[in-house]
């Protein structure tokens, strides 16, 4: 009824080609940007930052990273733990050598340090496919993982291991460090989210997205229609790289204030971010969103109940938490094995002929 | 119904009003996951304390304790979720039993002004109050466990240790990293030769590690484990039969749970400890008048006198005693964390406390100050006896070496002051 194309009337091709065709849709997307931009900021506390909305942002951009890599171009990776490790001791060194330059530009260097990184353990995927591939990123994990505990150059000879970020500011406030205001590192969060989200999507719907694609349903058809595999395959690993290096960036500075590397960026983290956009949906930027906030709020949610609504033991709340989540993940799957992403479509599909659906 | 919701809204606002009149004590503890065999004991060891100071005492100076227990399973981002959604409780202090949490939250409780108590874990150099204002980790931290290790092999080797080869067994973390620097220093200062062999976390897997034992016939193997690393290191020590007796661990690898599975192989394995172990103290009576017996003991009741669990009790009596004291300071039995702060700078351990508090002689002596937060660094080394299933103290306190881990702590806090521009207390 409210949701349809009947009565918008497109008169020029940038109209036809915008990324919200329906005059509903775009008032929803404004209006999402406006409650993140201009409300969130002002009702934020420490709990609703530092356990919901900074894990869920940057977990976003690392699954719409990775969905990139998997999901457009269908080169399976296990690394995504070591890449954002990559990210966030690349944002440490910079920090500390050069803490007059913003920190900013340090997460986006971090993110092109992680590109080149990434790129590099791209080469394989010119020889090998699939599973094979994804062993191969495996050795990236572990490999990067290895280093970064190895090699006491990284973490600045620290006694511990472990990387610290000190204070940096953003227009005088600081956005990183134990005197960050919630709104502050909320904010900052938001604008990467923000900017590389609508990034992802123009490449994803651009010519680069459409080679990444055709790799991805046929690499010997693509191939034989003029489609370069070293180029559309590299360049998959480096955006996508670079977005999970500039998650790993914001997760150390910006969220935790001081990792380990081996506790933070290990395999688990790989596993994490897959999951992520297997639930939320395979070559979708909605769907990294809707698997970041499904795997990020559903243990808080369930926590917050079963612990603090029903006052549960926090072990058994622990271990009910893991099977719930289990198999919600197997029942989302059986439903609709194309991910949260497919349900949106169809519920968009069915609000199209609502609510005369023949 | 909305008579129904207001009703409701009312029992809660009832419920949440005279909570808020609590001495209010989270416990971030781990009761999942690959350091749930540790985390038990002294979590259960934690909530018992408490429960007997609310039954048999009615509380600390009149006001009850309420215990917050959060679950972080050993992990940093759950540690955080759990301090986010409990500082705003009124949280007089944390003790996470983990030092990569407490390396999270040190920044983080310094800025909010709530302290941190890491007994025996965390930043060794937090030892430096003149640094770390919110930051405890008396009464002795990794380094001073460190030195008393090497100072228990100087007295077997009748006080030289010149061409002995000493191997570190640790877990591959900040945790396991601590005790290098130290380690290293007193190689340099006795003449041993120290190698490293790092175990990767969850540490179920070392067999590379202890091949290399068998290799290199290291005369003693040190280790700095937790969780099921333990276990497993102490089986794999078992299995290349090296002698139990020269394979010395931390305090936090030395508890029941540790050597059990691995049954008569673990005969002779030591450990430091910086409190007694065992069930023979009065205190265990009044437990089991006040809370075993009345069905308030937490978790399954079962872990009553293991190591670990004695270690709850003794952080949480610290933690009561210091509440004590900033009661006592402050003129109120009301008290706010930076009043608990300023009762944890001037606690005063002695022997005719722990007697009045029915743990006589259970830990060392110790006096907290501005510039020291460390305490006195004495530790005991105790070992297991298989057949008889339990651990006996075979040294006195021995003192660690001050000469040598006070110009480090100096060094490492005055880079982090340094790093975090940190202003100088206590002159």
């Amino acid at each position: 009824m409210f949701y349809r194309e009947a009565g918008e009337y497109r008169t020029s091709y940038v109209e036809d080609g915008q990324t919200f065709p329906i005059a509903f849709d775009r008032w929803r997307y404004y209006l999402v940007l406006a409650v993140a931009f201009l409300v969130i900021p002002f009702v934020i506390n420490d709990y609703w930052a530092n356990a919901i909305f900074l894990p869920f942002l940057i977990y976003a951009i690392a699954a719409i990273g990775l969905n990139i890599l998997v999901g457009y171009c269908g080169q399976v990776s296990l690394g995504t733990g070591g890449f954002m490790a990559v990210g966030a001791y690349g944002c440490y060194k910079l920090m500390t050598a050069f803490p007059e330059v913003n920190i900013f530009f340090h997460v986006i260097i971090a993110g092109f340090i992680t590109a080149a990184v990434g790129l590099l353990f791209g080469l394989p995927s010119l020889r090998i496919k699939g599973f094979y591939l994804a062993v191969a990123t495996l050795a990236a994990q572990f490999f990067l993982v290895w280093l970064f505990n190895r090699v006491p150059w990284f973490y600045n000879y620290s006694a511990s291991g472990q990387i610290s970020a000190p204070e940096r500011t953003v227009f005088g406030h600081p956005v990183t460090g134990p005197e960050t205001e919630p709104w502050a590192a909320y904010l900052f969060c938001l604008v990467f989210v923000v900017v590389l989200a609508w990034v992802a999507r123009n490449l994803t719907r651009g010519s680069v997205g459409r080679k990444w694609m055709a790799i991805r349903d046929m690499d010997i058809a693509a191939e034989i229609i003029g489609v370069n595999p070293l180029a559309a395959k590299l360049s998959a690993f480096a955006v996508s790289s670079f977005f999970i290096g500039v998650a790993g960036a914001l997760f150390f500075a910006v969220y935790l204030g001081a990792v380990e590397v081996g506790e933070a960026f290990g395999i688990n983290k790989s596993f994490l971010v897959l999951f992520m956009i297997i639930i939320g949906g395979l070559g979708s930027i909605f769907g990294a969103f809707a698997g970041a906030a499904f795997l990020v709020l559903m243990p808080v949610l369930l926590k917050n109940v079963l612990v603090g609504g029903l006052g549960w033991p926090t072990d058994l709340a622990a271990h009910l938490e893991f099977m719930i989540v289990g198999a919600l993940i197997i029942i989302f799957l059986i439903a609709e094995p194309h991910g949260l992403a497919q349900l949106w479509r169809i519920a968009k599909e069915k609000l199209r002929l609502w609510p005369f659906p023949y | 119904m909305r008579l129904k919701l207001a009703t409701m809204a009312l029992a809660g606002i009832v419920a949440a009003a005279p909570a808020m009149a609590d001495l209010v004590f989270p416990s971030l503890s781990y009761r999942t996951g690959p350091y749930a065999a540790n985390g038990i004991p002294f979590a259960d060891g934690y909530a018992d304390y408490f429960t007997l100071i609310n039954q048999r005492d009615g509380g600390i100076g009149g006001e009850m304790i309420k215990m917050i227990e959060c679950e972080t399973g050993y992990n940093t981002e759950k540690g955080v979720e759990c301090y986010e959604a409990t500082k705003g409780e009124g949280s007089l202090i944390y003790q996470p039993l983990s030092t990569g949490i407490t390396y999270q939250l040190i920044p983080k409780m310094s800025a909010d002004g709530i302290p941190l108590h890491s007994m025996g874990y965390g930043r060794t150099s937090a030892a430096n109050g003149k640094v770390f204002e919110w930051v405890f980790n008396y009464p002795a931290n990794y380094w001073d466990g460190a030195s008393i290790a090497v100072k228990h092999l100087l007295e077997i080797n009748g006080g030289s240790l010149e061409g002995k080869k000493i191997a570190l067994v640790y877990h591959n973390s900040a945790y396991g990293k601590e005790p290098i620097r130290t380690l290293e220093e007193l190689a340099a200062k006795h003449g041993y030769e120290l190698s490293l062999l790092p175990v990767d976390h969850p540490g179920q897997e070392q067999k590379s590690q202890w091949l290399q034992i068998r290799r290199e016939r290291p005369d003693y193997v040190l280790m700095w484990g937790w969780g099921v690393m333990n276990q497993v290191a102490i089986q794999e020590a078992a299995n290349i039969r090296f002698p139990m007796e020269n394979f010395i661990g931390i305090w936090w690898s030395g508890s029941e749970n540790d050597v059990l599975p691995v049954g008569d192989g673990a005969n002779g394995y030591k450990a430091l400890n910086m409190h007694l172990p065992g069930d023979d103290f009065p205190i265990y009576e009044d437990l089991k008048t006040h809370v075993y017996d009345t069905g308030l003991a937490a978790g399954a009741g079962d872990q009553a006198g293991s190591v670990l669990y004695n270690r709850g009790l003794y952080a949480a009596m610290l933690a009561v005693e210091a509440a004590k004291k900033a009661q006592e300071i402050h003129g109120t039995a009301q008290i706010t964390p930076s009043m608990m702060r300023d009762g944890m700078e001037a606690l005063v351990v002695d022997a005719a406390l722990m007697e009045s508090l029915s743990i006589p002689n259970f830990g060392p002596e110790f006096d907290v100050s501005c510039e020291n937060h460390g305490g006195s660094g004495l530790g005991i080394v105790q070992q297991w006896d298989a057949a008889a299933g339990e651990w006996t103290q075979i040294t006195d306190y021995i003192e660690s070496d001050k000469d040598v881990i006070n110009p480090l702590i100096a060094e490492d806090s005055m880079a982090y002051a340094e790093e975090n521009s940190v202003e100088m207390r206590c002159e």
